[in-house]
C-alpha cells in the first residue's frame, strides 16, 4: 500500500452501469488532503451514481477498486431530516463520520449556516433552502477528513453559497478534503480540481 | 468526539421515538383498527357470547397479525425517504444494530402499545380472565416476532413504488408459526390448562428472530439503497 500512503481515497478503473446502461468506464481519482475536487458533466452522466459508489452506497454495477481510508461525510440530494423533529434535535443524531453531539456547537452550527433563531422549529416548517442548510450545517459540526457532497449549492442563495464556499475552502486548508457535484459556478476556482465525467463514457 | 456504538443507538433509539410520538395517529391508527375489526366479528358471527369466548383467541390473533401487516410496511418507508437510512448505512456503528433498533423503536410504538390496551379487547370479544395474562404475553412475544419477520420484508420492499400487497405475499407464509403458538397459548390458557409450553415456543421464536433477523434485514436494505 506504498503508493496508497496519505490518500484518503483512490478510485481505480471504476466503471458503473445503471439499468443494463453502461454509464461510466475507467474513472481513476485520487483524494489527498487538501484537495478539492468538482465532478462535471451533463445530467445523467453518473455524477452521483460516482458519488455514491466512492461513498459506498452502491456497489451493484460497480467495477473497479474503490479504497476509502477515512471516515467520510456523505450529503447527498436526501437531507436525511425528520421533518417533525427541530433542527437541532435532527443535528444531535447524525452516524457519518461522526459528530460532535454537543449542544452548544449544534447553536453555533446553525448560526454559521445562518439559521439563529430557528434552532427549535421543526424541520417541515422551514423552506427548502433552509431545510438545505439544517444539513450542511454538519459541515460545520464533523470531524469527518472527507466530505463527498451531491449538488450542495442546490437551494442555497447567493450568500449561503459564499458561506458554503468558505467551509469547504477552510476545510480543505486544514488537511481534509471534498469531492462535490455542481452545476452552478464557484469561486473557488484557485484550489479546483475538476472531474469531467462525461470523458468517461463508453 | 466521536460517539461509540451504544450512545449512538440509543440516540437513534431517541431520535425514532420522539419523530414517532410527534404523529400519535401512526400509533393509534392500528389500535383503532383493532377495535374495528373486533367489533365486527360479533356483528358477522352472532352476539352469542359463549361462541365468541371459544373463537376469541384465533380472533385476536389474526387481526394481530393483520394490523401489523398494515404497519410494517411503513416500517423503514420515512427513513428511506429522507435519507437517513442512507446516513445509516455509511455510519461507523454497524447497520446490522442500528437496523435492528429501527425494529425495537418500531415495536415499541406498535406491538407493546397493542399488549397494553389488549385485556379491553380480550374483555369485548368474552375471553375468560384468567386467559388475559397469557394472551398479554403472547402478543408481546408475538408481535416482537410480527416486527421482526416484517421488517424482513419491509427492507426488501421499501425502494419498491407499490410494494404493500407484495410484503403481505412474502411475510405471511412467516407468521403462520407465530400464529398457531398464540392462537394455542391462548387457548390453553383460556380452557383453564397452563399455556407456558407454547410460550416458551414463542419466545423461541423471537431469541432466533433477534439474532438471525437483523441480518436479513441489513442485507434487505441495502439492496433496497443500492437502487
Amino acid at each position: 500500500m506504498g503508493d496508497e500512503a496519505g490518500l484518503l481515497l483512490a478510485a481505480r478503473e471504476v466503471g458503473i452501469e445503471r439499468g443494463y446502461r453502461q454509464l461510466l468506464v475507467g474513472v481513476n481519482l485520487e483524494v489527498k488532503p487538501g484537495d478539492l475536487w468538482q465532478l462535471t458533466g451533463a445530467n445523467g452522466a453518473g455524477k452521483t451514481s460516482f458519488l455514491r459508489a466512492l461513498a459506498g452506497l452502491a456497489s451493484l454495477g460497480v467495477s473497479g477498486e474503490i479504497n476509502c481510508h477515512q471516515p467520510t461525510l456523505y450529503q447527498g440530494h436526501l437531507p436525511g431530516l425528520k421533518p417533525l423533529l427541530s433542527a437541532v434535535e435532527n443535528l444531535r443524531w447524525h452516524p457519518s463520520g461522526g459528530i460532535d453531539t454537543d449542544i452548544e456547537g449544534i447553536y453555533a452550527a446553525l448560526a454559521g449556516v445562518g439559521l439563529a433563531g430557528h434552532e427549535t422549529t421543526p424541520v417541515h416548517s422551514l423552506s427548502a433552502g433552509q431545510q438545505r442548510r439544517v444539513g450542511l450545517a454538519r459541515l460545520w459540526l464533523t470531524d469527518a477528513p472527507l466530505w463527498l457532497l451531491d449538488e450542495p449549492f442546490t437551494a442555497i442563495d447567493v450568500a449561503g453559497a459564499a458561506m458554503l464556499e468558505a467551509q469547504i475552502i477552510a476545510h480543505c486548508r486544514t488537511g481534509g478534503a471534498v469531492v462535490f457535484t455542481s452545476h452552478q459556478p464557484n469561486r473557488m476556482a484557485e484550489q479546483l480540481q475538476q472531474l469531467d465525467l462525461s470523458q468517461y463514457a463508453p | 468526539m466521536r460517539p461509540d456504538a451504544r450512545h449512538f443507538l440509543l440516540l437513534q433509539l431517541a431520535r425514532q421515538l420522539r419523530s414517532g410520538l410527534r404523529r400519535p395517529g401512526d400509533i393509534l391508527n392500528p389500535l383503532i383498527f383493532f377495535l374495528m375489526v373486533v367489533t365486527l366479528f360479533p356483528l358477522g358471527l352472532g352476539p352469542d357470547p359463549q361462541r365468541l369466548a371459544e373463537l376469541a383467541p384465533g380472533i385476536f390473533w389474526v387481526v394481530a397479525l393483520l394490523s401489523s401487516l398494515t404497519v410494517s410496511g411503513r416500517l423503514f418507508a420515512s427513513d428511506f425517504e429522507d435519507g437517513s437510512l442512507e446516513q445509516l448505512m455509511l455510519a461507523p456503528t454497524p447497520f446490522v444494530l442500528s437496523a435492528m433498533t429501527e425494529v425495537i423503536a418500531h415495536w415499541l410504538m406498535s406491538g407493546v402499545t397493542l399488549t397494553l390496551v389488549s385485556p379491553v379487547f380480550a374483555v369485548m370479544l368474552n375471553m375468560p380472565t384468567q386467559a388475559i395474562p397469557t394472551l398479554m404475553f403472547s402478543l408481546l412475544l408475538g408481535t416482537l416476532c410480527l416486527s421482526l419477520v416484517g421488517a424482513i420484508g419491509a427492507g426488501l420492499t421499501v425502494g419498491l413504488r407499490r410494494g404493500g400487497m407484495l410484503l403481505a405475499l412474502l411475510i405471511i407464509p412467516l407468521t403462520v408459526p407465530i400464529l398457531v403458538f398464540g392462537t394455542s397459548a391462548v387457548t390453553e390458557a383460556a380452557r383453564g390448562y397452563d399455556g407456558s409450553a407454547w410460550l416458551a415456543l414463542m419466545a423461541a421464536f423471537a431469541l432466533v428472530g433477534l439474532l438471525l433477523a437483523p441480518l436479513a434485514i441489513a442485507a434487505g436494505l441495502k439492496i433496497s439503497i443500492d437502487g
